[in-house]
Order: structure tokens, then C-alpha cells, then sequence
């Protein structure tokens, strides 16, 4: 449990950060709140040559409003998502998810961006981005570039960050209008990962269901959208029957693995009801 | 209780009782904050540090082993491998030879041409600090001839299975039989069975558990001279020191153990571990102290298991639900090598089948089988809960077969409160006890029938969440144990406890434990034994364990024997400092022995008031010693030794609520009501302590743990995030009570209660998820019950299947860490981090 050695950069600024990891050598892991590599280096599953910490650049920390979206620094703990009074009223849907991330201990360190930049397959937030069209701020030797979170979640723990970029800031737009959300997870413990969850936001309009925006977590090796249970339930009406009949496609397009916690059948399963329990739920029913 | 004005007033007001107060414990301040001698905290002059590299690989023959790059390495002193030890490692002993003919392949503690399980140790890196030793581990390069793994145990027994030890020529170490009929103590079992109405038959799996103690394993050695002193995060300081001596040649008298703070064992501290050998020959051979502390993933992979049966259990009774007979076949996996006891935690579990029932007939048949996994040995209740498990399971089944009701059933056939003693069909003598009460108390608290009306409205309303309720009514053999049995059980030693006491000049007193803790808070129950018995401040006692040198005899602690035996060898210490000292007294007050009386802590001569001599008075007397009778020596320490002349038996009905979400097949224990008769209750708080952390471990079994090994025989459950162990989080409030029937076989009347919690609840719970499903037509589902096996019962029918035996995707998806010591492809994880 003592990893391997390595060299240690600690910036101060965003700049200084890019130039750390431009400097560091071959391999440079980049950590935020350590609550993933620091596990994996004392196991040795990784030994990087240098790590550069961003626990010291302030300036990737915290929330600030600009009108249409919420800038979330990419470095805010997850106990400040929490307690953030913006998130709460604007993207209450990413403080519901980030209140089941792990335990007390790990919610002091661990970070919004940092979990994303992980791109964990069962971890909880990339999947509540990717359901609220969050845009990802990332700074590079290059200069800055946004990559929606579409496009942001590649393959299993690889995100579109090139070689040298840093994720800096998470862009997320508030939900206007009649929005219901809900972050149905399942696992077997308390702090333990998702074995399957899922994501929902539904905005309600005259008894029907507007729309809905669906994410779901370790149901492949990126997150997803439901996005034949979202077409279903554009203009449907706002019943139980009808959640539960679009939820039946949750598992469309899914790729789900087999580990100790679930076959991919019983994932497949999960997902549907999981689904159908978060948007009736999110749509108050 | 009502009490009347006249006996209130009669009774003389005598110092208040110690025992049966909730004390807090003294020793927690320094357990809790670290600030004591856990063994890793202990720093020598010149210390090395050891780090050990182990096979990444079930079963192979090792064909080369280079360690010449991690010599190399910055800060290493040497490295040793198995070639290097072979003349003087011996063998990791086994004190449980269960039968004459039991097979013992040996178990070295590093290999030398061969592994037999993933993690064994194939070399040792010495190096000046801890971090070089982990750094040169995975410069040790090792060439491996595989063979292949060995690892069902329904495999390993068949006809030309590949085997774990080719030399034995079988996979079956043992057969050890327990048949009544033969023994006497009960009737022809196959004529019950073929005289019988109904035969109920099932396969039970009891799966493999890892003990998972807080504080990692870690040993120091100190040599000095020919003297050598080790320290080991132990439970068994004497016997490790009796078993090092015979192992390594090192003479008893040169060798000193130390087991200091220890911060839990559950069992899994019950062991002369392969470190602990190999730590004290490099210390030999080097003339330095060295230090070994094993990581979290090392102690998960390689210390030792617990449980892994096969369980076939058939049970026989006639229409109207009475008993006939108790068949039982067991698979217990050995794992590859034989450690301290493991061949007799099964053979132990023989005596419990039966649990509280009348069973006219029984016979029980196990055979010990080798696998190429880590072994197996005692795991809180070693035995027991495996039995319990089996009985409380079958008893349900047969109830469904019956269409009886399971506490109609139970208590059809349960011995009855005025049948104690009573001698089972196991040939157990059981104490005392009331069934009865226990469990009509354990329903009260639960609120039973209005739990069973709502099962009743679930059921009928077909709700996707359906309630179960589940029973168990158990008992345990504990108070190991009388010498005697464990000499017929072929054991290697006896049961019997140490205790001295030592009054100092100042009137405080030191109590001498061979019984030695692991966080059971003895400190504070013996403290409370020796203020009632000697009539001291609970404050003025000092409790003092776990040094060889200063607690010379002693057999540890297990079994949940420390109050029963231990306890009582200190009051039986206490009773002779009294004879001691009443001497002296009587002596010095000049008045005869048979007119004094104690009782405060206080000696006084009959019908003379206001004289009198306290024990403290008398201990100072003798320390000075300047008047003291002729015929006795100047001292009123005392020391005592008990040998148990039965087991004790607590009992317990234990009753779980457990909702079923049929959906998801994600279980939730609604309520959990236990009733535990432990008899004479010395500190209530560390009973209900012990109760709710044995809760904790038994409901662990049947919903969160299992040591999963894939088809190569690596541990898929290699961390905790594989390995599920339950927090407070996950587990429910527990409304717990007592029955006290005393023990009738020590002074104290204690039965024991460190292991009953976690025999009693597992079947509970599952019994408890069955009858909420059993409509759906699931008469059985594997532990632990993960929702998709919950899931699949209900949905797919069968018990829920195998896992898939991937580990979870956590850290990063690279596979747990098997070896400790395998090199990793650098960084070859994708991703930002």
C-alpha cells in the first residue's frame, strides 16, 4: 500500500498547471481530490512519473452564476456541490447525485471535475452531466476549448481531454420551467459504487410530460442517455402507465458488463426499473 | 418486580455491586485513538523492515527465482527465498489431527519448489525502511510451470481429479465421522430415516468469509543474545510461543511473545502465521530486529479464511412434525495447506447439528478437502454458525414440507426448560436455559403479529415489496473448553485459563491474565470481578495480558471463553487471596479464622463492631512484614488455574423482518429483534456490544460477504471495495434483550456471548428473505443473498447462481490486486485522473 515513487508539482494557477503537466515527463497523471489515484498508486496499479495537484489553484474552485449557466469550478468538492446555494437552485438534479458519491470522508476531497475527468463508468456525475447538456471548459498549451459532455465521454475511463489539457470548468445551463429531477441509484452499500443508476430531469407542461432527459450510469463503458425511453416520453401523458411503458426501452443501445455485482442481463433489468421508479419520481406522479 | 416495604428495609445496605453495571470501558481512550502499542507503532534501533513476495499464481512448480535485480535495489539488505529457508522453516504447525489417519501435506511458510495458492510466499525482500522493502518486490523475478488450479471442492473429491498435492494422492485430508448410534447416545439413524414419514434433504453452500480484522496483521522481532522477543498483532501469544518453539528450535525459555494492543482477530489472529515464522529466522540469521505489516490486500489474500462448506443435511420426522433424525454430509474446504486448526473447525460444528432439538438419531460424515486457495481456520463461532446455519435452514423446510408453522415446529421438538441438564444425541451435556421465554420475548419485541398482518396485506395486494419473517432459535457450545474433551477430540492442547493476583503495598491490585484481549474489554469486566470479590474501587485494579513474560500461562483468547474460563480462574485467584489473607488477619486482629468475617473488602471479627482490617491493610502488613503468623509466608498473591468441567451453552431466539423488493430483488432487514440468554451478565454494555457487532458480522454472511476466487484461483474479492463489509449505514436498528439462567458450571455463571450474535442471525435473515419470496415459488437462495441472486430466484427459479466472478470496475477497472508483489504495467490505466 506505499506507491511507487514520483515526482510532485503543486501550481497555483491554471497556467502554471498546464506547464506543469507540459513539463512533468512521459507520464504525468494529473490529480484533483486524489479519491481514485491515490487508491490506484498505493496498489500500484499506477506509477506515474510526476503528479501535478490542482489543490492549490483557487481559481478552478467554486460556482458562479452567468445568467443562462452555472460555471462550476472543476476543482469544487463535492461537500461544496452540496451545500452550493446556486446548484441547489438551478442543477438541484447534480447535489441529489453527489449526495450518494461515496462517503462523508471522500465528499471532502474528491471533486466535480475530478470524478468527471475519471470518466468511472459507475461513477455518479458524468451521467447527470451528460442528462443536463453540460459543457466542459478544458485549457491546454493551446488555450481553452468547450466540448459538450456529448462528446466529452469517449470509452471507458477516457474522456476527449488530450495529452497535456486540463479540465477546468463545468458549464451546465439551468433548467427553465416546470423541471422534476431525480437520481434513482442502486447499490449494495452505503458507499459503495453504482451498480446501475439513473439520471432523470423531466419537465412537466399541462399533464403531459414535455420532456424528459435520461442518464444512465454503468450501463457501458461511458455514460448514457436513454434515449429511445426520452423519445417516448416527449408528449406523452403524465401517468404511471406511460412511464412505465417507455421505461421498458431504457436498456436500448446499453453495453453493460458482468462483475461481482451484476450480469449484464440483471443490469439490463435494473435499468428499466430503475428508470421508470426516477421519472415518476421527477415527474411528481 | 414488586418489592416490599419490609425487604427493602431489612436488607442491610452492602456496597454496591460491580458486576451487572454498564461501565464503560477502560481501556477504550487508548484503542480508539490509536495512542498505545498496536505492534506496527513499535520502532527498534537498527530495525529492517520485511516485504513479501508472493505468488501471483494458483498452482505451479517454481522452476527459477532471480532476485538479483531487487539486491540492487537502493536501501536492500538481502533477499531471501524459500531455497534459503528450507533447512530450518519447518512446517506451520496443525493441533487438530482430527483423525489417526488425517493426511498433512506440511505447510512451509515460504515455498520452496512448489505454490499452492495465490499469495503464498515465494521470497522476502529485507530492506533499511519500509518503503525500499515494498519498492524491490516487483524486482523479484519468478519462472512458474503451471499447474492446474484446483478449486470446487465437488470437483476435487470425484475420481482422477487433478489434485492440490500430488504426493497424498487425493484431495481429502479427512473423514470424520459422528455417528450416535455407535457412540450411545442416540438411536439407529438409517432405520430413522427409512421408519420415517418425511425426509426433507437439502444442499446448503456456507461460503467462504474473510475474518477481516480492523488492524492489519504485523509482527516484530527483537533478538538479543540468544534471547528473542517477539511482538505480533496476535490472539494467541501462549500458544504462538509454545508452537515458535517447536517449530524453529528456538528453546521456549529463550523466546518471549508479546501480543500488545491487538486491534481484533474475530479468529483470524488465532494462528502461527507463515510471517511470524519467517520474521523470527531472518531476525535469527540477520542478529537485527525486523518488522513486518502486512497491507489490507495482503491480509484479505493471505490470511487465513474462514467457513467454506458444502453442507448435505436431511432431516426425518413423522406427519405431526416430531423429529426423527439428522443426517449430515459435509464438504469443508481445508484450502491448500493445514494451519493451526483447521481440520477442527468442521469436526467442532459435528456437536451443533442437533442445535436445541431432540433428535432421537444422528450422524454426521465430513471430509476435509484441499483446494489451491488460502486455508481456512477459525472464523467467529468456527464451527457453530455453519452448523446453526444448516439446522435453523432445514427446520424451515421441513415446517414448509409439513405445512407447519417454523415456531409450531421449533417448539414441537426444542428440549424443555425443565429438562436441563440435558444430554443430546451429539452427546453435549446443555446447561440451562428456557426457550420458550427467549422467544416469546424476542416476538414482543419485534411486534410480531402485526408484522405478520402486513405480510399478510403485501401478499394479498401482490405489492412488489413483500415481507418475510425469519427465525432463529439457536444455542452454542462455548467456555472452550474442558481439557478433557478437546484430549477425546484428538486436540493439541487444553482449555484451561490462568489468572494470578498480585496485591500491591498501596492496596492496589494487579490482576494477571493468561486469558489475552483483542479489544473484548477484559480490563474493565475483570476489573468489575475482582472489586466485588475483594471489595476494592473498580479504579484500583490493573489489568495485565498478553506478555509471555508477565502472563506466563495462559490459552488465549477464542471460543468465547475468556469470562467463562478466564473470568472465573480470576475469581477462583481472588478466593485464595482472601484464605491468604484471612490468615494474616486473624493473626494480626488476634482473633480465630472461624470468627471472621468479609465483606466490603473488609476483614471483621463477629460481634465486635467498629474492629477490623481492610485487605488493603493486609497487604501493606505483608509487605513489611515485620508481624505475620509463623506457618505462612509473607505474601497474599495468589495464582489460580481453571479447568472447565463442561462447555456453557448460551441461547437465543433471534427474529428478522426482511422486506423483498421483487423488482430489483434488493432485500432490507425492516426489524431485528434478538433475546440472548448469556447468562450472568457482568457489564451489559459490552454484552449488547458484543451482540450488536456479532449481528453485524452474522447478517454480513447472508447478505454482504464472499471470498470469490475466479477460474485461475485468484481472489476477485482482493479489496474491500469487492469485498463487502457492511457499516452502520447498512445495517438496522437491533432491539435486543436478555433471559438470564446462570451457568451452573462457574461461579460466575457466565456463558459467554462473543460469538452468538453472529451464530444466531445468519439464518435468521435468511429464513427471512424465503418467507417473503417462498409464494413466488424460491424455496432457497445462496449467500450471500446479492439482489441479482434475490432477483434471479424469484424470476428464473434455482437459488440465484453463481456471481460472475469479474471484479467490480472500481479503481479504475484494472483487476484487484492479487499479488502484492506482482509488477504492473506502469500506469496502464487510460484516463485523467
Amino acid at each position: 500500500m506505499i506507491p511507487a515513487p514520483f515526482e510532485y508539482v503543486r501550481p497555483t494557477t491554471v497556467e502554471e498547471a498546464v506547464q506543469a503537466v507540459a513539463e512533468g515527463g512521459e507520464d504525468v497523471k494529473i490529480m484533483a481530490g486524489g479519491q481514485s489515484l491515490i487508491p490506484v498508486m498505493r496498489l500500484r496499479l499506477a506509477a506515474p512519473e510526476t503528479i501535478v495537484d490542482l489543490g492549490r489553484v483557487a481559481e478552478m474552485r467554486g460556482v458562479r452564476d452567468e445568467g443562462d449557466v452555472l460555471v462550476i469550478g472543476a476543482m469544487t468538492t463535492h461537500a461544496e456541490v452540496i451545500t452550493d446555494p446556486l446548484i441547489a437552485q438551478h442543477a438541484r438534479l447534480i447535489a441529489e447525485a453527489t449526495e450518494t458519491v461515496a462517503d462523508r470522508q471522500t465528499r471532502r476531497r474528491g471533486t466535480f471535475g475530478g470524478a468527471l475527468a475519471h470518466a468511472d463508468p459507475a461513477g455518479d456525475l458524468a451521467a447527470v452531466a451528460l442528462a443536463l447538456d453540460a459543457e466542459m471548459v478544458i485549457a491546454g498549451p493551446g488555450g481553452r476549448r468547450t466540448v459538450p459532455a456529448s462528446e466529452f465521454f469517449v470509452d471507458y475511463l477516457t474522456t476527449s481531454l488530450d495529452e497535456g489539457e486540463i479540465l477546468v470548468e463545468i458549464r451546465v445551463p439551468k433548467l427553465s420551467g416546470d423541471w422534476g429531477v431525480r437520481y434513482e441509484k442502486f447499490n449494495r452499500v452505503a458507499q459503495a459504487w453504482s451498480i446501475v443508476a439513473v439520471a432523470a430531469a423531466v419537465r412537466r407542461e399541462d399533464g403531459h410530460i414535455a420532456e424528459a432527459r435520461i442518464g444512465l450510469t454503468n450501463m457501458g463503458p461511458t455514460p448514457l442517455r436513454a434515449s429511445a425511453t426520452e423519445a417516448a416520453l416527449a408528449g406523452a401523458p403524465a401517468t404511471a402507465d406511460a412511464v412505465a411503458a417507455a421505461a421498458r426501452s431504457a436498456a436500448e443501445g446499453t453495453s453493460p458488463s458482468s462483475d461481482l455485482n451484476a450480469q449484464a442481463d440483471y443490469r439490463e433489468h435494473l435499468v428499466q426499473v430503475l428508470t421508470r421508479r426516477a421519472v415518476t419520481a421527477a415527474a411528481g406522479l | 418486580m414488586t418489592v416490599t416495604e419490609d425487604a427493602a428495609t431489612t436488607q442491610v445496605p452492602g456496597p454496591e455491586k460491580e458486576v451487572g453495571k454498564a461501565r464503560k470501558r477502560k481501556e477504550d481512550a487508548r484503542l480508539i485513538t490509536g495512542r498505545t502499542t498496536w505492534t506496527d507503532n513499535m520502532v527498534l534501533p537498527g530495525m529492517l523492515h520485511l516485504s513479501v513476495v508472493r505468488s501471483p499464481v494458483a498452482h505451479a512448480r517454481i522452476t527459477g527465482i532471480d532476485v538479483s535485480a531487487a539486491k540492487e535495489s537502493p536501501g536492500v539488505v538481502t533477499v531471501l527465498t524459500g531455497r534459503d529457508l528450507a533447512d530450518e522453516q519447518g512446517s506451520i504447525p496443525c493441533a487438530w489431527p482430527v483423525t489417526p489417519d488425517m493426511k498433512n501435506p506440511g505447510h512451509p511458510s515460504i515455498a520452496v519448489d512448489r505454490v499452492n495458492h495465490v499469495g503464498e510466499a515465494v521470497a522476502v525482500i529485507v530492506a533499511r525502511s519500509r518503503t525500499a522493502a515494498a519498492d524491490a518486490v516487483e524486482l523479484v523475478d519468478v519462472d512458474y510451470d503451471l499447474l492446474p488450479p484446483v478449486l470446487d471442492m465437488e470437483e476435487a473429491v470425484r475420481e482422477g481429479a487433478d489434485l492440490v498435492h500430488d504426493d497424498l494422492g487425493t484431495n481429502t485430508s479427512y473423514h470424520f465421522v459422528f455417528d450416535a448410534g455407535e457412540a450411545g447416545t442416540g438411536g439407529d439413524t438409517e432405520q430413522a430415516f427409512a421408519d420415517a414419514d418425511v425426509v426433507v434433504s437439502r444442499r446448503f453452500v456456507n461460503q467462504r468469509l474473510i475474518p477481516a480484522f480492523m488492524e492489519p496483521r504485523s509482527v516484530v522481532v527483537q533478538p538479543q543474545g540468544d534471547n528473542f522477543t517477539m511482538w505480533s498483532a496476535t490472539q494467541i501469544p501462549h500458544v504462538l510461543r509454545v508452537m515458535l518453539a517447536m517449530v524453529t528450535g528456538i528453546p521456549e525459555h529463550k523466546l518471549r511473545v508479546v501480543a500488545p494492543d491487538v486491534g481484533g482477530g474475530f479468529g483470524g489472529k488465532l494462528q502461527v502465521n507463515p510471517e511470524e515464522v519467517l520474521a523470527l529466522l531472518i531476525a535469527r540469521r540477520l542478529g537485527k530486529p525486523v518488522k513486518w505489516t502486512e497491507t489490507r490486500s495482503e491480509s484479505l489474500m493471505t490470511a487465513h479464511h474462514g467457513r467454506d462448506q458444502v453442507q448435505f443435511i436431511d432431516v426425518a420426522a413423522d406427519r405431526e412434525g416430531n423429529v426423527k433424525g439428522l443426517r449430515v454430509r459435509l464438504l469443508a474446504d481445508m484450502g491448500a495447506y493445514l494451519r493451526l486448526i483447521t481440520p477442527g473447525v468442521p469436526a467442532l460444528g459435528a456437536f451443533m447439528f442437533p442445535g436445541i432439538y431432540k433428535f432421537p438419531a444422528y450422524r454426521f460424515e465430513c471430509d476435509g478437502v484441499f483446494t489451491n486457495k488460502v486455508p481456512t481456520d477459525a472464523y467467529r463461532g468456527a464451527g457453530r454458525p455453519e452448523a446453526t446455519f444448516a439446522v435453523e435452514r432445514i427446520m424451515d423446510e421441513l415446517a414448509v414440507e409439513l405445512g407447519m408453522d417454523p415456531l409450531e415446529l421449533r417448539r414441537k421438538n426444542w428440549i424443555q426448560s425443565q429438562e436441563f441438564p440435558f444430554t443430546t444425541v451429539a452427546g453435549l451435556e446443555y446447561d440451562s436455559g428456557d426457550y420458550d421465554a427467549a422467544t416469546q420475548q424476542a416476538l414482543d419485541l419485534l411486534g410480531y403479529s402485526e408484522l405478520r398482518e402486513e405480510q399478510r396485506r403485501r401478499r394479498e395486494s401482490n405489492d412488489p415489496v413483500q415481507l418475510g419473517i425469519g427465525f432463529s432459535t439457536f444455542t452454542e457450545m462455548c467456555g472452550l473448553a474442558p481439557s478433557r474433551v478437546l484430549g477425546s477430540l484428538s486436540y493439541g492442547a487444553g482449555g484451561w485459563e490462568s489468572a494470578s493476583i498480585r496485591m500491591l503495598p498501596t492496596g492496589k491490585v494487579e490482576v494477571v491474565t493468561g486469558s489475552t484481549p483483542h479489544g473484548q474489554g477484559h480490563e474493565t469486566a475483570w476489573s468489575q470481578l475482582v472489586a466485588d470479590q475483594l471489595g476494592v474501587p473498580f479504579e484500583d485494579v490493573e489489568v495485565l495480558h498478553g506478555d509471555t513474560a508477565v502472563a506466563p500461562r495462559g490459552m488465549d483468547t477464542y471460543g468465547s471463553r475468556s469470562l467463562v474460563v478466564g473470568g472465573t480462574a480470576v475469581v477462583k485467584a481472588a478466593d485464595k487471596v482472601i484464605a491468604k489473607a484471612r490468615k494474616v488477619a486473624a493473626h494480626l486482629l488476634e482473633a480465630s479464622e472461624d470468627d471472621l468475617e468479609f465483606s466490603g473488602g473488609k476483614f471483621s471479627v463477629r460481634g465486635t463492631p467498629g474492629s477490623g482490617l481492610s485487605i488493603q491493610e493486609i497487604a501493606l502488613a505483608v509487605f513489611a512484614a515485620h508481624d505475620y503468623p509463623d506457618d505462612v509466608e509473607p505474601t497474599i498473591d495468589a495464582d489460580a488455574t481453571f479447568d472447565p468441567v463442561n462447555f456453557s451453552f448460551p441461547h437465543g431466539t433471534h427474529v428478522c423482518a426482511m422486506e423483498v423488493d421483487t423488482d430489483t430483488g434488493f432485500v432490507k432487514i425492516r426489524k431485528y429483534a434478538c433475546v440472548d440468554d448469556v447468562g450472568t451478565i457482568v457489564n451489559p454494555l459490552i454484552v449488547e456490544g458484543q451482540v450488536h457487532g456479532g449481528l453485524a458480522q452474522g447478517i454480513a454472511q447472508a447478505l454482504y460477504e464472499e471470498a470469490v476466487y475466479d477460474a485461475d484461483g485468484n481472489l476477485t474479492t482482493g479489496t474491500f471495495v469487492d469485498y463487502l463489509v457492511p457499516s452502520a449505514a447498512d445495517l438496522p436498528h437491533f432491539d435486543t434483550g436478555n433471559t438470564v439462567h446462570v451457568a451452573p458450571g462457574n461461579p460466575i455463571g457466565a456463558k459467554g456471548v462473543g460469538e452468538a450474535g453472529c451464530i444466531a442471525s445468519t439464518p435468521a435473515v435468511v429464513n427471512a428473505a424465503l418467507d417473503a419470496v417462498r409464494h413466488l415459488g424460491v424455496s432457497d437462495i445462496r449467500m450471500p443473498l446479492t439482489p441479482e441472486r434475490v432477483w434471479r430466484a424469484i424470476h428464473q427459479g434455482g437459488d440465484g447462481g453463481d456471481r460472475a466472478t469479474a471484479g467490480s470496475n472500481a479503481y479504475g477497472g484494472a483487476q484487484t490486486e492479487t499479488t502484492a508483489g506482482v509488477s504492473t504495467p506502469r500506469s496502464a490505466l487510460g484516463g485523467d485522473r
